[in-house]
């Protein structure tokens, strides 16, 4: 079940017919959100089924600074350009406040540096890549998710707990697959300078050739493994492996591998053991995710996902510091909101004046097989700003 | 020995994989010479509709087999289908055109699938006979594997033998040879044509439904398996079965050793070997050398335009001049865009045009210019007019010197050895830190004067015009006529002294540049460049807009340019369907004017 276009219309008409519930007076503030909707329908459907639940619900409680939340929202069919254009289009014509979305690392940067040349807003949500508030950071741009660094530091410590010294790595051969061995290397060798690594596996993205992929990294003879993959890939991937018997007597270190979006189609041939990081929807508890959890399933008649939280924390975010700002100007709000925080279905968040990184977390915990698909026990929180490394690291990596 | 066997068994199953998917192709094209992109998406059906089967189906081996026949029998109806209302109303016409309508079948197949089995990728279940394994020496070989290495061995002789040794067979390979001599002996080679198209869908379905058990039905099938399914098919020699099982058992075994020992080297392995290939055998490994069926029938020689055009284009220049002041700055920038995508599209239309050369891999040239201005901008620190010269001529002079490599080839092998350039630039774009791999180069803004949208405009528009009027010129000297001959007449142009490869070489220089200059004014105008300015989806872009507007003229390309962006802009936010209608109205402008926009694929010329 996903959120079709005329059930987005139907709702949003019914917004607007209902005067009882849009209180909000005045011009509604506009946010204009661009996502690879068709390209990654996967995640970003229950990313948008997240902001529009946030929207609906902002907007119920009377809107912000008195005035109605709308998003409008654009397809960047998974290029960059487009996304850059969507969002000429977004400032030109449709006169909007500020810009937000992105999935992929490369829009998010396309994104980023055309919001600065611009000298406009833009709160990227899904987009991991370091670059975004590091090397390629701005006054303009701000984070939401865990970026790669701060997946690896989430793993890393959990990884140097595990016996195995000889460790091979695979991951997508794109910037994301890179940094995160890159810095899963350097993490884990801080924490363990004896463990080697002693091949690395770089298959094609959403192209693997899983058979020769796992035969090579069996020749390696690893005591452990580090897997990037993820969709499509890491289906493949695994089982290649179970049918390999590549997991069998080896621990396993996997990023993203926990959130319901890769873990649920890997159904029954889902892996036991594995050290993930993820979003364990059915097993959390505390408030905040449990009142977004229920509204969520009310709303859409299905489980969050990972994407839900992120698209439902993103709207959040943006909301916090305009009504701190008391204002949608653009300085107004880059000022405001470093240092502002926001409720997220994870708990309290806050975006860090040092980089624009938000210091939302991730769930880090262990996979297991009930009722024939995965889930993730045994886990436990990291917030984010325990898996950030020093401000001097930061400082010598972003311009000033 | 164990880990040798283990890897050279893996290569043999990853070679039958891959001749389960160019089987059908090579099929299909051997007997109608129908160059089918929808072969992917064949393929991707098969998977889908396999998993829908099965899934329902119980878990033993004797259902699998029948759901996965029952699959290809299903995705050989559609095929069917596919053939009788859209191919058979166009196998007279130009290559290229049948490329173009089953380019249509692609997006409207990808939407409906979207539609049909929703955005997740969907995984099958496997029952325990499925993900078995065997003990070979020290570790585990997947029994399923196994089957496989048998299947493609098998599926070859049983082709082998339809082919050769039935009624129908025979039939097929008369109508391969000459088709009026056997409608006249009173054979109806229509439904030879259907039921072999029929046979080559239903192989694509056949290999969807067995790649079930190692991944997923997902949404990108289509385009991975179509290129690996054209690589194997040209590398093994068009139309060419054993060829076909050769190319992908070279392939799979030296990939799978490729990977251990080169892991780095994943993105473009396959296109090296390809490219290494042809550059030796040009008709592939088992392939006759024929006379390349050329990319378009002759047509007339290429004149100047009439007065009434003329005036038109005088008109249309009018508007676009008057344009800054009276649009905003949105329009403008979509304007601009669509200057750039002209520029773009009539470069490749020289090569397709008047050097009858099909290229794959325009982008390439498109890409180059774009990073080289990049460079320019944030490396180099040289102003933007500097920038665009150098995109210009860096991406002109590899073209030239590729095209000197090249240009003694032609046809399909020409065709593909562009794909595998334009992936060789793309994948070092994405490799290279000095090029900022798949994040990038960002930055690349316009200087002060051109920075605004009407500036830049302006400037984009004066660069279109005298791109448009210097291609113009040059496909009217003696050059261009002389391009033409060794096009049409390859025998009496070398009579009277014409060096077609040279000539050849000297249409890609040309090429090259126009599309760099393009590359170069795109980076500008978004602010940053990324390696997909070179992938395969842009080459293609460039393919449709210049067939949809006809390659016979100058006015085609462009008209076809600033179509396909307007549909393109107009589609992708105003509805999700924008795939199935792009596809549908692809598929309908080629049922209803197979001639172009331009309306010039001159029926008359291809009598002649």
């Amino acid at each position: 079940m996903t959120l079709s276009r005329r059930s987005l219309l139907a709702t949003t008409g019914a917004a607007l017919a209902a005067p009882a519930l849009a209180q909000a007076a005045g011009a509604p503030i506009r946010i204009g959100e661009i996502n690879s909707y068709t390209a990654v329908p996967a995640f970003t459907l229950p990313y948008r089924n997240g902001w529009t639940l946030a929207v609906e619900q902002i907007n119920a409680k009377g809107g912000v600074l008195g005035r109605r939340l709308e998003v409008l929202s654009r397809d960047d069919a998974g290029k960059p350009q487009d996304a850059v254009r969507a969002a000429g289009e977004l400032l030109d014509a449709a006169k909007v406040d500020l810009l937000a979305g992105g999935f992929l690392s490369n829009v998010g940067l396309a994104l980023s540096d055309y919001a600065l040349h611009r000298k406009r807003l833009y709160v990227a949500g899904e987009p991991l890549t370091d670059a975004l508030v590091w090397q390629k950071g701005n006054r303009y741009c701000f984070r939401l998710r865990p970026s790669t660094y701060m997946l690896a530091a989430m793993l890393a410590p959990e990884a140097a707990k595990l016996p195995a010294k000889r460790w091979v790595t695979v991951a997508p051969n794109y910037e994301y697959g890179t940094s995160m061995v890159k810095w899963f290397e350097m993490l884990l060798k801080q924490h363990r300078p004896d463990v080697q690594f002693v091949a690395s596996q770089w298959p094609q993205f959403d192209h693997i050739d899983a058979p020769a992929t796992v035969a090579a990294l069996a020749a390696a003879k690893p005591e452990a493994i580090f897997n990037v993959t993820f969709g499509a890939d890491l289906t493949s991937f695994v089982r290649e492996g179970n049918s390999r018997g590549l997991f069998a007597g080896r621990s396993v270190v996997s990023v993203l591998t926990g959130e319901p979006e890769y873990l649920l189609p890997l159904g029954a041939e889902a892996p036991k053991g594995w050290i993930v990081t993820g979003y364990p929807v059915q097993s959390l508890t505390d408030p905040a995710n449990a009142a977004f959890a229920s509204a969520y399933r009310a709303r859409f008649h299905e489980e969050p996902k990972m994407g839900s939280v992120v698209g439902y924390a993103l709207i959040a975010s943006i909301v916090a510091g305009i009504a701190k700002a008391g204002t949608t100007a653009t300085e107004a709000l880059c000022d405001a909101l470093p240092g502002t925080s926001f409720p997220t279905p994870f708990g309290t968040t806050l975006w860090r004046a040092i980089d624009h990184q938000s210091t939302l977390g991730n769930y880090v915990g262990r996979t297991a097989l009930q009722d024939g698909h995965g889930v993730m026990v045994d886990w436990h929180y990291v917030n984010g700003a325990d898996a950030l490394p020093s401000d001097a690291f930061v400082r010598k990596l972003r311009p000033a | 020995m164990s880990v040798f066997l283990n890897e050279l068994l893996t290569g043999l199953a990853g070679a039958s994989t891959l001749f389960l998917v160019a089987a059908g192709l090579t099929v299909i094209f051997g007997v109608t010479r129908v160059i089918n992109f929808a072969h992917g998406s064949l393929f991707m059906l098969g998977a889908y509709i396999g998993w829908s089967v099965l899934t329902r189906l119980p878990p033993g081996p004797i259902w699998f087999v029948l759901g996965v026949l029952a699959t290809a029998a299903c995705v050989g109806a559609i095929g069917a289908a596919v053939e009788m209302t859209l191919l058979r109303r166009i196998y007279r016409a130009p290559v290229l055109l049948q490329l173009l309508a089953t380019y249509g079948v692609v997006l409207i197949v990808r939407n409906l699938a979207q539609v049909a089995w929703g955005p997740e990728d969907l995984a099958l279940p496997r029952p325990k006979w499925l993900s078995a394994s065997l003990a070979i020496g020290h570790s585990e070989f997947p029994r399923f594997e196994l089957i496989l290495i048998a299947l493609a061995p098998a599926l070859l002789g049983l082709l082998w033998l339809l082919l050769t040794r039935t009624r129908w067979g025979t039939l097929v390979r008369a109508a391969t040879c000459d088709r009026e001599m056997v409608a006249a002996l009173g054979v109806g080679h229509r439904w030879l044509f259907t039921s072999v198209f029929a046979l080559g869908a239903a192989l694509a379905g056949l290999g969807g439904a067995l790649a079930l058990p190692q991944g997923t039905a997902s949404l990108h099938l289509d385009m991975q398996v179509v290129t690996d399914a054209f690589v194997v098919v040209v590398m093994g020699g068009m139309g060419s079965l054993p060829g076909a099982y050769v190319a992908a058992l070279l392939i799979g075994v030296l990939r799978t050793f490729g990977i251990v020992l080169l892991p780095g080297l994943t993105l473009v392995f396959v296109f090296l070997l390809m490219a290494l290939v042809l550059l030796v055998r040009p008709q592939g490994l088992l392939g006759r050398l024929e006379a390349d069926s050329p990319a378009l029938a002759g047509a007339v020689p290429l004149r100047a335009s009439g007065p009434a055009l003329r005036a038109a284009a005088v008109a249309l220049l009018a508007g676009a001049l008057a344009a800054p002041w009276l649009l905003g700055p949105f329009p403008l920038a979509v304007l601009s865009e669509g200057l750039i995508a002209l520029l773009f599209a009539l470069s490749l239309g020289v090569l397709i045009g008047p050097g009858g050369i099909i290229s794959f891999g325009h982008a390439a040239w498109f890409g180059i210019g774009a990073y080289a201005a990049a460079i320019a901008a944030t490396a180099l620190h040289l102003p933007m007019a500097a920038g665009l010269a150098l995109g210009f001529v860096l991406a002109g002079v590899l073209a030239l010197g590729f095209g000197a490599l090249v240009g003694r080839l032609g046809g399909i092998s020409l065709a593909m050895l562009t794909l595998a350039f334009a992936e060789i630039v793309w994948a070092t774009a994405m490799q290279s830190p000095l090029l900022g791999g798949d994040n990038g180069l960002l930055g690349v803004w316009p200087d002060a004067w051109a920075a605004s949208a009407r500036g830049f405009y302006l400037l984009t528009l004066a660069l279109a015009v005298a791109g448009t009027l210097a291609l113009r010129r040059v496909l009217l000297s003696p050059f261009g006529f002389a391009l033409r001959a060794a096009r049409d007449s390859p025998m009496r142009a070398a009579a009277i002294g014409l060096d077609a490869a040279r000539l050849r070489a000297a249409a890609f220089g040309l090429a090259g540049a126009g599309a760099g200059l393009a590359g170069a004014l795109s980076a500008y105008s978004k602010g940053s460049v990324f390696p997909d300015m070179a992938s395969v989806d842009r080459s293609i872009d460039a393919l449709l807009m210049v067939l949809l507007g006809g390659i016979h003229t100058l006015s085609g390309p462009a008209f076809g340019a600033l179509l396909y962006t307007g549909l393109y802009d107009l589609l992708l936010n105003a509805t999700e369907w924008w795939r199935l209608i792009l596809g549908l109205a692809i598929v309908v402008l080629v049922l209803a004017m197979p001639q172009g926009l331009a309306g010039l694929w001159r029926r008359e010329g291809r009598a002649a």
